[in-house]
């Protein structure tokens, strides 16, 4: 663990999700200021009180629904307001939906490229304004991607479309706050399988399966130094080098 | 096809790893799932079952073929009064994280069994017991509130006062009252992390309960390990362990990284008759040749096993019982020499044979298994039909002695032992919320 930061002022986006969860209670461990958005504001309390408990230096609460998010810099303006400022800004939501209804039906379609892309991409470029001005030593902006978006597969390509995108995004981000000389860094976590209740529906088990406590610890490392693509765990970083490379002629004849 | 929001989990063992077969799991993270998981289930015609971290041995966190819930992501502190020292947490947080939050402010659990990788929930619902049995009584003794949601009430708060008849049937209720959605509990002061440890060699078992006796005014803790190998002259010889906590800081925790882990079966003949007295007598040995002092952190008093992660590995693949009995003080040592005579008889020795004195605090739960006595545990490896005719045995000299079983221990004493040992249990039925039960309920009840 790093040393206490009591100014880190971190807004995690979707901070219902396990691994949101994880990574708030790495941070409040050493003392972070944290902002919580999320949908369920019955969870988001139970939630909040934990990270208060585990030693958060402060904990803020807003309930809202990110598929019908209209105003992305009035929400991180309030955040920011009650913070004292933004020091990092993390985005976990997501929806992996069902690819063969999203196929089928075109609304399913943009509500899940909506909520993967469109509402992470604003409120990405409202973040990333507000953290260009921050005047903290290392200021991030983090998302959690997914190896989805690395190459098109039957399984998932509207899904891996969005976070495809989100990833473009990110690096486009990333040369911008670098063109400018800025230390903000843009970081996108390209996560595996990870065993949370989004992947219930899954067969879990087996070494390509990642605990969201282990991603978590990826996901605090991140904050510090490296990017603008992080693969967590580690090892999809070859195994999507390798599947990228795959031949369109092969990979026509594999069912992934 | 499982009901929605589970999956099909094949082959689970309890940690005595004897029984064996499939349920249907869920992992819920939010308290406002386990209405709609316990429904789901139901709609499918099935029961359901909140477990812990699985550390009961036998089938009573099991329900095969039926579904259960997972309530070990539930776990979050709800609140925390450092200045008085209460705790409110979801049933699903571990000892281990309670403790690492609250002993920097110079509290302890006011009671902790062998383990510290046991839930707030499945403490509860065994309502487990401690070295300081004869100070703070059972867990269930500190529990001020406990948020319950049964299918047939919804959320209730239970409590010894609003609420008695359900709270004493919650309180080593086995799971079958509803799910344990949060729990309270006063926490005990302490002045420090570490605790002066006494340990002194007994010749026989009346000397143990001479020192057992004369120690519980003055020492916390007390516990104490016979050799269960040694006959003639040797027999119930063993060490008396007695411990206090020291009040002079410092107030440091532990940490589970860096355990070693067993990670397979070791072959079943590990563990002989002949290496288990070997094993006994080298730790004899070493401790019992004159009485020692010395400081110890809680997690080497309190956990020992804890520094080896699945250990009951160390039993082969056919796993272990655990039998573990309290017998009344009224009946003295002998059916306790009774019990020894019997293992060291079949040569089959046994890895660890604790024994301990039960002080005169009645346990609150219907169900409770402490009562004051005297309580031995012993772990026998599990070598089938032989392995069965022995705890047989054993029973019999429990029941005629008036003693019973630790259901979180058991996974297969005969329904009339259970009945025998629990008069309250016309009583408890009575609170069972009828959407649960457990492999345990149904081998004591429907068979
Ligand atoms: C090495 C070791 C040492 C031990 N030492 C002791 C000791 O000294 N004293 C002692 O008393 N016990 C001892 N035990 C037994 C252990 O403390 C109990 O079995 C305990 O209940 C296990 O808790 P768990 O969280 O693993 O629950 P599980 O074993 O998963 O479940 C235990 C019971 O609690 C119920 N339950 C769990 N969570 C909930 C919930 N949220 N709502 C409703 N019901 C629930 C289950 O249905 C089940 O009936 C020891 C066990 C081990 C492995």
């Amino acid at each position: 663990m790093t040393e206490p930061k009591p100014s880190e002022r971190v807004c995690i986006l979707g901070a219902g999700s396990a691994m949101a969860e994880h990574t708030a209670r790495l941070l409040a461990a050493r003392g972070a200021r944290l902002a919580l958005v999320a949908r369920n504001s019955t969870r988001l309390r139970s939630i909040a009180a934990d990270l208060s408990a585990r030693g958060a230096g402060a904990v803020v609460e807003r309930c809202v629904d990110f598929a019908d998010l209209n105003d992305p810099d009035a929400l991180l303006d309030s955040v920011s307001l009650a913070l004292g400022g933004l020091d990092a800004v993390l985005i976990f939501y997501g929806d992996l939906g069902d690819q063969t209804v999203a196929e089928s039906d075109t609304a399913e379609a943009a509500r899940l490229l909506n909520v993967n892309f469109l509402s992470a991409a604003t409120l990405s470029l409202a973040a990333a304004a507000r953290l260009e001005a921050s005047d903290f030593p290392r200021p991030v902006l983090l998302c959690i991607g997914s190896v989805a978006g690395d190459r098109g597969r039957a399984s998932n390509f509207i899904y891996g479309a969005a976070k495809g995108g989100l990833a473009v995004l990110y690096q486009g981000l990333q040369h911008r706050f670098a063109l400018k000389r800025l230390a903000v860094r843009a970081v996108v976590i390209k996560a595996g399988f990870v065993d949370t209740p989004m992947t219930a529906a899954f067969a879990k088990g087996g070494p390509l399966w990642a605990r969201p406590e282990a991603v978590a610890r990826t996901i605090v490392a991140a904050m510090e130094k490296g990017g603008p693509v992080i693969y967590a765990p580690w090892f999809w970083r070859w195994i999507m080098l390798i599947i990228r490379l795959l031949p369109q002629s092969l990979m026509n004849r594999l069912n992934l | 096809m499982a009901p929605r929001g589970y999956h099909v989990a094949r082959g689970l063992r309890p940690w005595g790893r004897v029984q064996t077969g499939d349920q249907l799991v869920a992992r819920p993270r939010f308290v406002d799932e386990i209405a709609t998981l316990v429904h789901a289930s139901r709609a499918g015609g099935l029961t359901s079952l909140c477990t812990g971290l699985g550390r009961s041995y036998g089938d009573s966190a099991l329900n095969q073929g039926q579904t259960v819930i997972d309530m070990s992501r539930l776990d979050r502190v709800l609140a925390f009064d450092a200045v008085n020292g209460v705790l409110r947490a979801e049933a699903g947080l571990g000892l281990s994280d309670v403790i690492t939050r609250i002993v920097p402010h110079g509290w302890f659990l006011p009671t902790t069994p062998g383990t510290r990788f046991v839930t707030l929930g499945g403490a509860v619902a065994n309502d487990v017991h401690g070295k300081n049995h004869g100070r703070a009584g059972t867990f269930g003794a500190s529990v001020r509130r406990i948020g319950l949601w049964r299918s047939d009430r919804g959320e209730v708060e239970i409590s010894p006062d609003l609420t008695p008849e359900l709270f004493c049937a919650t309180v080593g209720g086995l799971g079958l009252t509803g799910a344990i959605l949060w729990v309270e509990i006063q926490l005990a002061r302490i002045g420090s992390s570490r605790l002066d440890v006494e340990t002194i060699p007994f010749g026989n078992l009346d000397q143990f309960l001479q020192i057992a006796l004369e120690s519980e005014a003055g020492h916390e803790h007390t516990v104490a390990w016979v050799d269960c190998s040694s006959r003639g002259p040797g027999f119930g010889r063993g060490v008396f362990t007695r411990a206090n906590w020291r009040d002079d800081g410092p107030l440091t925790v532990h940490t589970d990284r860096r355990r070693l882990t067993l990670p397979v079966d070791l072959p079943g003949f590990a563990l002989n008759g002949l290496s288990l007295a070997a094993l006994n007598a080298l730790i004899h040995a070493r401790q019992t040749t004159r009485p020692r002092r010395e400081i110890c952190h809680y997690a080497q008093a309190f956990y020992p096993l804890d520094a080896i992660g699945a250990w009951n590995r160390l039993y082969g693949p056919r796993g272990f019982f655990q039998f573990q009995c309290v017998t009344p003080l009224g009946a003295g040592m002998q059916p306790v020499a009774d019990l020894l005579a019997a293992i060291s008889a079949v040569g089959q020795g046994s890895f660890l044979v604790v024994l301990k004195t039960f002080g005169e605090r009645a346990s609150p739960g219907l169900l409770s298994f402490p009562r004051r006595g005297v309580t031995l545990a012993i772990d026998v490896a599990n070598r089938g039909e032989r392995t069965l005719a022995l705890l047989s045995r054993l029973d019999r000299i429990v029941m005629a002695a008036g003693g019973r079983l630790y259901p979180a221990k058991d996974g297969r004493m005969p329904p009339a032992m259970f009945r025998a040992g629990y008069p309250e249990l016309p009583r408890f039925i009575g609170q069972i919320d009828p959407a649960f039960s457990s492999s345990f309920w149904r081998r004591m009840c429907h068979d």
